[in-house]
């Protein structure tokens, strides 16, 4: 599997040092991606999704943020000891960023033009004439007629949905080999929706890039995502193929997700909600942070080193009593992920 | 535009005839006259340069205040600003027209100055906050703000005219006497300058879209000149109005310290001795300065900003 891993994240350690502590919001992740895989990655919110991608692009402010520790190999490039000069060449050029944020994510002081064909002047040995006409088509991608005249207009004349789909055009019109999403499709409707994960798998097919895909929408996991990892103050607690990780859980804290999702329960049954809340980054944990909320938990859960452990074939897992084969997690009935559209929070 | 700029000119007119009715009871109520300090003056001038000015009936009886201020704004209307009541022979518009030149001189290279210092300070600290390239500008401009420049003045003339002799102690002759007093002027702004950088940009630069640009692959340089800047010096322009207000009108000490014939000095020369009509005029001219300078930045902000229109 490492061999042809187009990025090979280890030992990913950020932290933010602030007044009131140590917050851990990335504590030890590892993982990789293939050329032309999709990988999704969930997790409740503050579980450090968004600092894990961005720190791979060095996009933390620093200080507060601080690398503790690892490295992500990115074709031969270690993006977070490399100097300024080759990561910037990445950036934006190979590795593109979708930011989850469209209404802060871009400049209300430039056009949308300026801002869309930036990374082609940036990158690319083309005319700005030839940039524009890119930008223009690159809008049509996304959905935007009337390109000439929007890409003259400045983000406050666009709604939210438009500035998203502005903001995934500006990341694909590179056609990077690694697109890392945030939440991409938060602020849009179904239809467009689908039209823009169409036109990543359209660039996916074409060039063999590969997507990182962070989601609160499991419909989008289970029909886009090759992959998933499960994300728990800010460490992966589990990761499979996603059927296998709908199917067969493999974590006590995944399968107590997929009980709170609506559409996977039978109409009618209570809505699970997991009991507790998840613990705060900025104390020390030891063992297991899941522990205090699962129904499985024993005293060894929080005195032994939790690791991820490979459990089943291509399946991980952080749970100890899971990997000493002491609970088995397959719920009796399997739920059909394919039908599920509602976005979720988990 | 057209109509938020003329609707701007319009509103320039009442405050005007405001500032001209208040200075104009303000400088008739303060005691002494234009003509007491000329011991030579004689009873019979006195009468005749009186009645030149207006301040009392041909038949010598004293005339209302009141119909003098009509006097004075008819004559105002026209654009003129009346004869100087120290100088007779001089009008109070040839007199501004003489000094304002070189105030403005010394205005402009102070800003320069104060903008040639204060933006790369500003931006320099704002680049890496609380680290030692913030500490020095910003203590430095802390120390700018604090010292006041009747101290200045006279130090750097201690030190560069006294000691080194590279320059001379006053006057306002070659371009080498422009150095002292504009530096010792813009000091201030570059100080103010520095700080509203600092703020703006640091603002700026933690915003989600600076981080955009960089996920975008753009180099530090290009990410504040070409992304931040126009955000982060909001807060500058916005300053320009006062400063060059204060620029313009707080230059009397300058122009005094260093014997510079500018428009300042007359002013307080004006007040002295109660030039009525020069005091007026000085009062007027600056007013209509400040407010069209305003009206300058208030356009070059609604520019900076596409979220604004003219309303
Ligand atoms: N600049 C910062 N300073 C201090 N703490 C931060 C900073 N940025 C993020 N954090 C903390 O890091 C943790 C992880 O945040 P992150 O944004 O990665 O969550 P997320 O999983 O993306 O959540 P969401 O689904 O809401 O986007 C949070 O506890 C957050 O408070
Ligand atoms: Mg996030």
């Amino acid at each position: 599997m490492a061999g042809d891993a187009l990025l090979q994240v280890e030992d990913l350690r950020t932290y933010f040092h602030t007044r009131g502590g140590v917050v851990r919001a990335v504590d030890g992740v590892s993982f990789d991606i293939r050329k032309g895989e999709t990988l999704g990655i969930v997790g409740e919110s503050g579980s450090g999704k968004s600092v894990a991608c961005y720190s791979l692009l060095r996009l933390i402010p620093q200080p507060p943020g601080r690398f503790e520790s690892g490295r992500a190999m990115f074709d031969g490039t270690d993006l977070l000891h490399c100097s300024d000069e080759e990561l910037r060449k990445i950036r934006g050029n190979r590795l593109s960023m979708i930011f989850q944020d469209p209404m802060t994510s871009l400049n209300p002081y430039m056009r949308i033009g300026e801002q869309l064909i930036e990374p082609l002047l940036l990158h690319r040995d083309v005319s700005r004439d030839d940039a524009w006409q890119q930008g223009v088509a690159a809008l049509r991608d996304v959905g935007i007629q009337d390109g000439e005249k929007r890409m003259r207009s400045y983000p406050h004349e666009f709604s939210g949905g438009m500035r998203q789909r502005v903001m995934i055009a500006m990341a694909l019109i590179t056609r990077p080999e690694l697109l890392i999403a945030d939440e991409p499709t938060t602020a849009l409707d179904v239809t467009v929706q689908a039209q823009i994960l169409e036109l990543i798998r359209k660039m996916q097919c074409e060039l063999g890039s590969a997507v990182i895909f962070i989601t609160h929408d499991i419909g989008i996991v289970s029909s886009f995502c090759d992959r998933v990892l499960v994300m728990y103050a800010g460490r992966i607690i589990e990761t499979a193929p996603t059927a296998q990780l709908f199917y067969e859980p493999k974590h006590p804290y995944n399968q107590a997700l997929q009980r709170a999702i609506p559409a996977l329960n039978a109409k009618g049954r209570d809505l699970y909600t997991i009991p507790g809340a998840p613990p705060d980054v900025s104390k020390p944990m030891r063992g297991c942070p899941f522990a205090p909320r699962c129904e499985y938990a024993q005293e060894k859960c929080v005195t032994s080193k939790i690791e991820l452990w490979d459990v089943a074939p291509n399946h991980r897992s952080a749970c100890l009593r899971v990997k000493l084969g002491e609970i088995d997690l397959t719920p009796a009935e399997r739920p059909d992920t394919s039908a599920v559209e509602d976005p979720v929070r988990a | 535009m057209f109509r938020f700029i003329a609707g701007r000119l319009l509103q320039m007119i009442p405050v005007l005839l405001i500032i001209a009715t208040l200075t104009f009871f303000m400088i008739r109520l303060a005691p002494g006259g234009p003509f007491d300090a000329e011991k030579s003056v004689s009873p019979e001038i006195r009468k005749s340069l009186e009645k030149y000015y207006r301040m009392v009936n041909p038949d010598g009886s004293p005339r209302s205040l009141w119909l003098q201020l009509g006097d004075y704004l008819g004559n105002l209307a026209k654009g003129d600003l009346g004869p100087s009541s120290k100088y007779s022979s001089r009008t109070v518009n040839e007199l501004i027209g003489e000094s304002f030149p070189v105030s403005a001189e010394l205005a402009l290279w102070s800003l320069l100055i104060a903008l040639g210092f204060g933006l790369p300070a500003g931006i320099t600290a704002s680049l890496r906050p609380n680290t030692a390239s913030d500490y020095i500008p910003s203590s430095l401009a802390m120390a700018g703000i604090s010292v006041p420049n009747f101290v200045i003045g006279p130090l750097l003339v201690l030190v560069f005219a006294l000691k080194l002799e590279w320059v001379r102690v006053s006057g306002w002759d070659d371009w080498i006497d422009r150095i002292l007093p504009s530096i010792t002027l813009g000091v201030l702004y570059a100080a103010y300058i520095a700080r509203l950088t600092r703020g703006g940009m640091l603002e700026i630069l933690s915003q989600d879209f600076i981080r955009t640009a960089r996920a975008k692959g753009a180099s530090q340089l290009r990410v504040v000149m070409k992304h931040a800047l126009r955000g982060g010096l909001v807060p500058v322009v916005s300053y320009l109005g006062p400063a060059v207000a204060g620029l313009v009108t707080g230059s009397f000490v300058v122009e005094s310290i260093f014997q510079v014939p500018g428009l300042g000095r007359y002013f307080v020369n004006a007040a002295f001795n109660r030039d009525y009509t020069m005091v007026l005029g000085a009062v007027l001219f600056y007013a209509a300065l400040i407010v069209l300078f305003n009206l300058l930045v208030d356009l070059v902000l609604v520019w900076m900003d596409p979220k604004q229109k003219f309303a």
